[in-house]
């Protein structure tokens, strides 16, 4: 460094030059660097002058949020009148008005539910103890019947209790179905082995709606004459069946990724193989897949919306019912914008929770 | 047996023994899985019998009496159950073939534009994933189907952007060149040509191997393949006629029909596919090493070169194994169509089970057919794997 390049007015520290920091800078840097991010940026700023205004537009200056439908159809802008008219129909569907205290109450028992799992410090048996009962209760308080609840036949139950049921009771019977698959397919057994890679393959080679479909038309032809089960259980035998394959390939993949010398340990201090499993090898392995395994809770939390094609009134098909009404005829795109924003919101916070599950852990195991 | 004498372990009861306890196991479980199979076997037979239902696949040779929207073969309601499934899988295949394609450029664009270093582009590409990726594709495709219907206008009032283009509530319509024998010519000069450059392409690389001289590959491919095509398009005679769409009573004459069915399928399982595309082209790009750019630039290579000789064979193979499974997940997904009246196979198949009552038979084809199409998807996505997998020198 030569002293021409030092030796400015009075020594004080030099300032970045303005075009470098605040707003100007940021948007040079991360906007304008180079001609080719330059033209991208215009073009997408040109765009959204194009097409936000319509949109804003469309959603709150030229929309009525308290209307009939018939005042509905002279609106330029949304119609958002069809959600608090129908606001029930969509969440509760069929289920009896005067009873529809039950599943709020069961709701807001599994979202509570779900808040206190997410602390990692909760986690434990008495975490899944909790989660049973918790689950038992939700079922007595849908179906009645008990402790001098008036019963309510399954017939009645829709909307987003009947999604969340689905994903969730399915999802925690899949579970320990989806372990044994998977430590099945490990199986030095080759009998037992086949058997659980046949079972997995098929499984994931064909899709849930044929499951369902088999679940609808097929299973009353399996059983008995007089054995009638009623057919959201049904559906809800499809979609375990259908998810626990998926479980079982994620939690193959913990199975591999523990080294082979917790199971030669295990060996040596004399564990069989279901203590090797229950108290070594499965802690671990379970552990890791935790991630993967919210990734198939997002999914099988969408994958319910598929019920609708045999028939069965989840939020999808509850809110498609209100659209058959002809006061509402032609709101379609209001109804689906506020039960996609409803999927959005439960799968966007799963899924932020899951990476951020996944960077924790991560960093934990580094340590 | 001899052995039994020279071991003294021999005496322990045998269900200490790993093998013979294993053989008890597997025993065991078949056995409680065939029993479990006779089980819903007889209760079959039995409710079968009970509704007077014939089994097999006998209803295969009978007139469907359906008809059907779209098909890529001639069908009509007086032919079989058998054509008529096969029309259905051709749908399946048609835009399954078409939506994976179109996924998979635009999931790669959307994954590129993510790490852009561009703050709006990156933000508009992650906001597109976390849309699309957390809506179920279900609600997607009504979406647009119902957009389909309420937006756009009836035939008599089409919109009409381009020339030739007509956008209405029953489809999207657009002119095609007239048949003619050119085309055909063309098509052939095309695979011709497409030969051809394999060739070049060998022969350039090994003359690069030996001789260090570069030839111009990639110019010299895209002058051969349009080059040929309009080579044969000249020696027909250069035939110029359009078939272009009429407004004829309440719908459009000639010309090529996209169906909303269609395109709403396509266009939802291309978008919701996509997005989870786009995050793992993300991961598999992010997966190579900053020094191998970096590397690769220091030995004098151009970013194109940096691209497609460094960072790209690297990281297909931390992207093919996922993307594999997500055109699956889009054949399968494609089964959706039943929701929108698409005739794919699902759709096909659901008819002939109402008509028939085959229940037990038309649920067996329908998992036969897309085990078939993912076990041959994977057969040849492992193929492919294996080819540009590491080769360890």
């Amino acid at each position: 460094m030569t002293e021409a390049n030092v030796t400015t007015e009075s020594g004080d520290d030099l300032k970045p030059p303005i075009s470098q920091t605040g707003i100007i800078g940021w948007a040079r840097h991360n906007l304008f660097n180079g001609w080719f991010n330059s033209v991208l940026t215009i073009l997408i700023l040109v765009a959204a002058w194009q097409l936000i205004p319509p949109i804003i537009n469309w959603v709150f200056i030229d929309s009525v949020w308290n209307t009939t439908g018939a005042a509905c159809q002279e609106v330029k802008g949304a119609c958002w009148s069809v959600i608090p008219a129908n606001l029930r129909l969509v969440v509760f569907g069929f289920y009896p008005a005067e009873l529809q205290w039950r599943p709020l109450l069961a709701m807001i028992m599994l979202i509570s539910l779900l808040l206190y799992s997410k602390n990692r410090n909760n986690w434990g048996k008495r975490l899944l103890i909790i989660w049973l009962f918790g689950l038992f209760l939700m079922g007595v308080l849908m179906r009645g019947g008990m402790f001098g609840l008036e019963p309510v036949e399954s017939a009645k139950w829709s909307g987003l209790p009947l999604t969340l049921m689905l994903s969730f009771f399915g999802m925690v019977a899949a579970y320990p179905l989806g372990v044994v698959l998977a430590l099945g397919r490990r199986s030095n057994l080759m009998g037992i082995r086949s058997l659980c890679v046949v079972y997995i393959e098929m499984i994931r080679g064909v899709p849930l709606i044929s499951l369902l479909f088999m679940s609808s038309i097929m299973f009353p032809l399996f059983l008995p004459k007089d054995l009638n089960i009623d057919k959201i259980l049904r559906a809800q035998v499809a979609i375990i069946i259908f998810a626990a394959a998926y479980i079982a390939e994620v939690v193959r993949g913990g199975l591999q990724a523990i080294d082979k010398g917790q199971y030669e340990a295990a060996e040596s201090i004399g564990l069989n193989y279901y203590q090797t499993m229950r108290l070594v090898i499965l802690p671990q392995a379970l552990k890791i897949v935790i991630p993967p395994t919210v990734g198939i809770l997002i999914s099988t939390f969408k994958d319910t919306s598929l019920v609708v094609i045999i028939a069965l009134y989840d939020m999808l098909n509850t809110s498609k019912s209100v659209l058959s009404n002809p006061e509402w005829m032609g709101s379609s795109s209001e109804v689906y914008i506020f039960v996609a924003l409803i999927y959005f919101v439960f799968c966007y916070l799963m899924s932020s929770y899951s990476r951020r599950l996944e960077e924790e852990l991560e960093y934990k195991t580094t340590d | 047996m001899s052995t039994q004498d020279t071991q003294p372990d021999d005496k322990v009861f045998f269900w200490y023994d790993p093998v013979k306890r294993g053989i008890i196991y597997q025993a065991f479980t078949l056995l409680a899985v065939g029993l479990l199979g006779y089980y819903l076997f007889t209760n079959v037979q039995i409710n079968l019998e009970r509704q007077s239902i014939a089994t097999g696949f006998g209803f295969l040779d009978k007139e469907s009496s359906f008809e059907i929207g779209e098909s890529l073969i001639e069908y009509s309601s007086a032919d079989t159950y058998a054509r008529a499934l096969w029309v259905g899988v051709l749908n399946t295949l048609k835009v399954s073939f078409v939506g994976i394609i179109l996924t998979v450029i635009l999931g790669t664009f959307i994954g590129i534009a993510r790490l852009s270093s561009n703050w709006l582009v990156s933000k508009v590409a992650s906001g597109y994933i976390e849309l699309f990726q957390n809506i179920p594709i279900l609600l997607q495709l009504f979406f647009f189907y119902a957009l389909f219907y309420e937006v756009f206008p009836s035939p008599r009032l089409a919109l009409n952007p381009i020339e030739g283009v007509f956008v209405t509530n029953r489809g999207i319509v657009f002119g095609v060149p007239a048949s003619h024998d050119a085309h055909g010519a063309m098509f052939i000069a095309f695979l011709a040509g497409c030969a051809i450059i394999i060739f070049l392409n060998r022969w350039a690389t090994k003359r690069q191997m030996t001789t260090g001289k570069v030839f111009p590959v990639f110019y010299t491919a895209i002058g051969i393949l349009l080059g040929l095509p309009l080579v044969a398009w000249l020696v027909y005679g250069a035939p110029t006629a359009m078939n272009i769409p009429k407004l004829s009573g309440f719908n459009f004459e000639g010309g090529v029909n996209i169906s909303p069915e269609f395109g709403a399928l396509l266009f939802g399982l291309v978008l919701y596919t996509a997005a989870f595309v786009a995050e793992i082209v993300r991961a598999g790009i992010q997966s190579i090493n900053k020094g191998q750019t970096e590397a690769a630039m220091s030995i004098g290579l151009r970013p194109g070169q940096v691209m497609k000789l460094v960072i790209l064979p690297q990281a297909m193979r931390v992207i093919v194994p996922p993307l594999t499974s997500q055109m699956l997940n889009l054949t399968k997904n494609s089964s959706l169509a039943v929701a929108i009246g698409y005739p794919d196979f699902v759709a096909v198949a659901g008819t002939s089970i109402n008509q028939t009552g085959q229940a037990i038979e038309g649920v067996a084809l329908i998992m036969l057919v897309y085990l078939t199409i993912s076990l041959s998807t994977s057969v040849f996505m492992n193929w492919y794997n294996k080819r540009i997998a590491l080769v360890e020198r």
